[in-house]
């Protein structure tokens, strides 16, 4: 991959099950769904989550119906499929696009984007093993950027539950992927030099997601701000915005904010303005703090 | 990247491939609106095995649209050589039923004359041919793609030495007494103050101020507000 996401490994061990495919996206995801339903695990990459949509059509009306419409008798869930995501300093309109709305509209996948090596190694392992099928977005920025102490042994990070990544009483941040790493600095940021305590949660599964843990948080704060690159207009963040409203409203003390990209395509030189970065995610928390 | 007409140029994109469908469209359009014009569809070895390709080729068949399909062949899909990527690496019989020609994109006087001959017999009526054009790629896919990885220096080196159509221009011009050596040089100087003062112009002219991010989204839109990045803050879409 371009990213050397498979480094020497394929080579040593097993070229036949670890292998290059022509341009075709489409096939690709239709050939992954195949082979997962013939009872192979099947981990298909899209080279960037930009590239994905020619395979939208197998994913949405292949992958996440397959086992709907037969009734259980047969399935695809032993398909995963992972795509660099996200904006990476200098990606423009087709390197740095965060699809995860479009996908999550439909029943029946799995969408998980890790913030960082722990997380990804725990959940793209719970992703191969989910008997559903997922797709795995990685923030490509985090490529050469993080680094951790990975466990060495094999662990699981369970889908479908979010991490509060750190504690607070004041205002529920929530995110995923690399605007986790900016929360925590705002977070940082909000308590120096305001004196609020935030709670930061990373929602890690984006489909199906874990309200309960959100609204938990959102009923001891009072006060909810979701941030995505992805843009504002139907960007994830208003179906949790929607959710929170409902299911906390008598606790909320101002309106659920959220901070996203901008209604345009993923601009090229504007990336600095573009996306939700610490100065506009502090500026909501002020605002959140200030409403009453 | 396509093109149609004289200077009527519709750029690429970072979707290789997509470009295709489009091109046909184009072509599809010239013929409805008789204007006489035919369409170039360029697309990469490694694009050519994209399903919406495909679909271009027999919409192109069926509807005799003027579309000139060309596979740029410069051996190497980023990474990926065109026989690892294709079970059938003649990209110029992948038009099935779509006539198909394959030429030597090293050789600009080649280019020409088949470009002048297939677009005139498009013209006339045809229908839509597929040419494979043969080249070569000296550096890397991008700039996060050394080049060197996936093939050795010797080739790059072969084929520089062998078949740089730059090269191969320059011996014809001065064996034919077109041009002396002294003349080549001086044009290589003008081509290459040319190139300085376009990149001095870039580098000293301003940034675009930030209102810019808004314009061209739709049209007839101006005016209206475009949202992000919070519930507060709007952009106003200009032309």
């Amino acid at each position: 991959g371009i990213n050397a996401e498979y480094g020497d490994f394929w080579q040593d061990c097993c070229a036949s099950r670890v292998f290059n495919t022509p341009l075709t996206e489409q096939g690709i995801i239709g050939f992954g769904i195949g082979a997962a339903a013939a009872g192979s695990t099947a981990i298909a990459e899209i080279q960037f989550a930009d590239y994905i949509f020619p395979g939208f059509d197998q994913l949405v009306n292949e992958a996440a119906k397959y086992r709907y419409r037969s009734g259980n008798e047969y399935d695809c869930g032993r398909l995963t499929v992972r795509a660099p995501w996200g904006a990476v300093g200098h990606g423009a309109l087709y390197h740095s696009q965060s699809p995860e709305a479009y996908f999550a509209h439909t029943p029946g996948l799995k969408i998980v984007v890790p913030r960082g090596p722990i997380q990804a190694k725990g959940l793209l392992l719970s992703c191969i093993l989910d008997n559903n099928p997922c797709i795995f977005f990685e923030p490509k920025i985090l490529y050469r950027l993080a680094a951790e102490e990975v466990p060495l042994g094999t662990y699981t990070i369970p889908l479908s539950q979010a991490e509060i990544v750190r504690q607070g009483t004041d205002v529920t941040m929530i995110g995923w992927g690399t605007v986790v790493h900016v929360l925590l600095e705002v977070a940082s940021m909000a308590e120096e030099q305001l004196g609020v305590s935030c709670e930061v949660i990373d929602l890690q599964t984006i489909a199906p997601y874990d309200a309960q843990t959100i609204e938990a948080s959102v009923k001891k704060t009072g006060k909810a701000m979701v941030v995505h690159e992805a843009p504002l207009t139907q960007g994830f963040g208003a179906e949790i915005a929607a959710r929170l409203q409902e299911k906390c409203f008598l606790h909320l003390e101002a309106p659920v904010q959220r901070v996203a990209g901008w209604d345009t395509p993923f601009p090229y030189i504007y990336e600095p303005f573009y996306l939700p970065d610490k100065w506009r995610c502090l500026d909501t928390v002020k605002k959140l703090v200030d409403f009453m | 990247v396509i093109s149609s007409g004289i200077n009527a140029e519709y750029g690429g994109n970072g979707i290789v491939g997509a470009q295709v469908p489009v091109g046909a469209g184009i072509a599809f359009g010239h013929k409805y609106k008789g204007d006489g014009k035919v369409c170039i569809a360029l697309y990469g070895d490694g694009a050519a095995n994209q399903g919406q390709v495909f679909e271009a080729y027999n919409l192109a068949a069926l509807f005799k649209v003027p579309c000139l399909f060309t596979c740029e062949n410069n051996h190497y899909g980023m990474g990926t050589s065109d026989v690892r990527a294709a079970a059938n690496p003649l990209y110029y019989t992948r038009g099935d039923a779509v006539p198909g020609i394959k030429m030597d994109g090293m050789n600009i006087l080649a280019v020409r004359e088949f470009t002048k001959a297939v677009t005139d017999w498009m013209r006339a009526g045809n229908g839509p041919v597929v040419a494979e054009v043969e080249t070569y790629r000296y550096y890397g896919h991008s700039m996060s793609d050394p080049g060197t990885s996936y093939r050795t220096r010797d080739e790059v080196q072969e084929v520089r030495k062998t078949k740089d159509p730059i090269t191969m221009v320059r011996s014809m011009m001065v064996e034919g007494e077109l041009a002396t050596e002294a003349e080549l040089k001086e044009l290589d100087g003008e081509c290459r103050k040319i190139v300085d003062d376009a990149t001095k112009f870039a580098r000293e002219s301003p940034e675009l101020d930030t209102h810019e991010m808004f314009n061209t989204i739709y049209t007839d839109m101006d005016g209206s507000r475009i949202r992000g990045s919070d519930s507060m803050t709007y952009g106003i879409h200009s032309p």
